[in-house]
């Protein structure tokens, strides 16, 4: 599937929710399915720091595909998380480079995009797609 | 707005009608009564604070001091009344004794960089403690990077007291300095200021006051605790964010240097040395934040209106009644115990991040304060990586405690 269509895809789950209970539940839900980053990887480079829960991101290439792993202490922001890799993850870097992550809008979660939120989620999306650059650029000096 | 007599001469706040001075309090949020428990953080504006900004912007928005026509002197005249009203907020014994800044962060800055850059040298001790805010931390760690002084801090117990003998170990003839905060943001604990204070001055030692907390709910008297500097921000005081105060005693600030050099601050300036205003304009460089100067005035009339002790007993009755129906939530814990207390209720839930607790909270509307409140220290202290904050102000109700309650018992239903 294309970002777009695992994006319109995420769209229409969250269009059965009619309040905020069945959203959040859902989202603590994946959250709680998210599997566990291994230690090793839970390092200060892979740090995202936002002003109130940690975010850890690894990234790696395999056939040619960016993937991410990541976790959070937090269970809202492991499920947003794991909502972002999976849009995000297993596509080419330069995919990841072009997307527009517009479902964020359209399910309503923009508000945790938002600095107030200072949960580090805009600059995870940030860091995502600086590893792309980083990675596609390794890619064409092959 | 006062209705009843009790037998202890604290009178009964009509608290409905108080409600109604604070429009924001009608907000819905997501769809819910908004229950604004974020107070320690800022307070909420009554019409009186709100009118008198519009006023001021609306009918005699000027410049001031240097004018000579009718609005610059009306300005003028309500912004030194403001600072009046401070001197006697505060009981300073002169009103050049209050110097306007534009919070208690900014007035630490002014006191660590002039008083701290011209009287303390290499091998000082300043005394700060493990409850302090990084505001009252990092403009100390800046001034010993620059002269090397050197940082010692007072330890706290479990229940978030400062431990006492082990601050007066630390004080000695290199001890120049002491500033502790007055009130913790993070616990509520209030600290023995005026004995802190004595014992400082015992081994010839500054101290500054850190009263963001503290003004809103206790009596502040600079001279009783015969305090050096005292520090402390309007919008926590039902005022307007951007203002607050420094106060000083007169023959400290008389003898340190300027901190920020411009317009006001200047006797007379040539190209080859320029000379100093008296105080307090020496440290008032630039034109200040007028209009809400102005307001604050509002604001600590408003607040003597009710009545601070009236004040301090129903929010007291609000704490006693929180910790009281929190601590029987499972799996709740209160941080910061002390015997002394403000409004302020920390906790954390087992098993569950604050910050998904403020998320689910925030969903019903009730708005709580999550995070380490910037006291990073005093969280490595308690081995948590933040807490929960309700703090409480003369507007709320025990009604809106019980919505915490069930929101609380929400979170849990949530995620757990």
């Amino acid at each position: 599937m294309t970002i777009n269509e695992i994006q319109d895809e995420l769209i229409e789950e969250f269009e059965l929710f009619d309040d905020w209970e069945g959203k959040y539940e859902y989202i603590i839900d994946l959250g709680k399915k998210l599997p566990k980053l291994a230690d090793k990887y839970k390092t200060e480079e892979n740090i995202i720091k936002g002003c109130q829960s940690i975010v850890w991101l690894n990234a790696y290439m395999k056939d040619k595909k960016l993937i991410f792993e990541a976790d959070s202490e937090a269970i809202i922001v492991r499920g947003l998380v794991s909502m972002l890799l999976k849009v995000l993850s297993g596509h080419t870097p330069q995919e990841i480079l072009k997307a527009d992550l517009y479902f964020i809008n359209q399910v309503g979660l923009s508000s945790h995009l938002a600095q107030t939120r200072s949960n580090g989620l805009a600059s995870m999306v940030k860091q995502m797609k600086a590893y792309a650059l980083a990675f596609q650029t390794i890619e064409e000096n092959k | 707005m006062l209705v009843e007599n009790r037998k202890d001469k604290v009178k009964m706040l009509d608290i409905e009608k108080i409600r109604a001075d604070f429009p924001i309090l009608d907000e819905k949020i997501n769809g819910k009564d908004l229950v604004y428990f974020d107070n320690a953080a800022t307070t909420q504006k009554p019409l009186p604070v709100l009118n008198a900004l519009a006023n001021y912007y609306g009918h005699y928005n000027a410049n001031i001091h240097r004018g000579i026509h009718h609005l610059a002197e009306k300005a003028t005249t309500a912004f030194e009344a403001s600072r009046k009203t401070i001197q006697k907020f505060l009981n300073a014994k002169y009103p050049e004794e209050i110097i306007f800044t534009y919070g208690t962060t900014d007035g630490i800055n002014l006191v660590a960089q002039s008083y701290g850059r011209a009287f303390l040298k290499a091998g000082d001790e300043i005394i700060i403690s493990t409850l302090e805010h990084h505001s009252n931390i990092v403009p100390w760690q800046m001034l010993c990077e620059q002269n090397g002084c050197v940082l010692k801090v007072i330890p706290i117990n479990d229940k978030g007291e400062l431990i006492l003998d082990e601050y007066e170990k630390l004080l000695s003839e290199r001890t120049k300095f002491v500033s502790v905060v007055h009130v913790s943001n993070a616990l509520g604990t209030i600290n023995p200021v005026k004995y802190i204070i004595e014992k400082a001055h015992e081994v010839g030692a500054k101290v500054l006051i850190d009263g963001a907390q503290a003004t809103s709910h206790l009596n502040i008297d600079v001279q009783d605790l015969d305090t050096d500097f005292y520090v402390f921000s309007a919008h926590k005081l039902y005022g307007p964010t951007g203002m607050g105060a420094l106060y000083g005693k007169k023959e400290i600030l008389e003898a340190m240097p300027p901190y920020r050099g411009g317009g006001e601050m200047i006797k007379e300036v040539t190209f080859e040395k320029t000379t100093y205003n008296e105080l307090p304009y020496k440290f008032e460089a630039g034109t200040p934040n007028i209009a809400d100067v102005i307001a604050v005035k509002t604001a600590i009339e408003y607040l003597q209106e009710l009545g601070k002790e009236n004040v301090a007993a129903y929010e007291n009755e609000l704490l006693a009644y929180a910790t009281e129906q929190l601590s029987k939530i499972e799996g709740l814990k209160i941080i910061g115990q002390a015997k002394d207390k403000v409004s302020v209720i920390s906790f954390v839930l087992e098993g569950i991040h604050p910050q998904d607790v403020g998320v689910i909270l925030d969903q019903q509307g009730i708005a709580v304060r999550t995070g380490h409140h910037c006291t990073q220290p005093l969280m490595k202290r308690f081995g948590i990586p933040g807490t929960s904050r309700a703090s409480f102000a003369v507007y709320n109700t025990k009604d809106e405690i019980d919505k915490l309650v069930k929101g609380i018992e929400k979170v849990k239903k949530m995620v757990l």
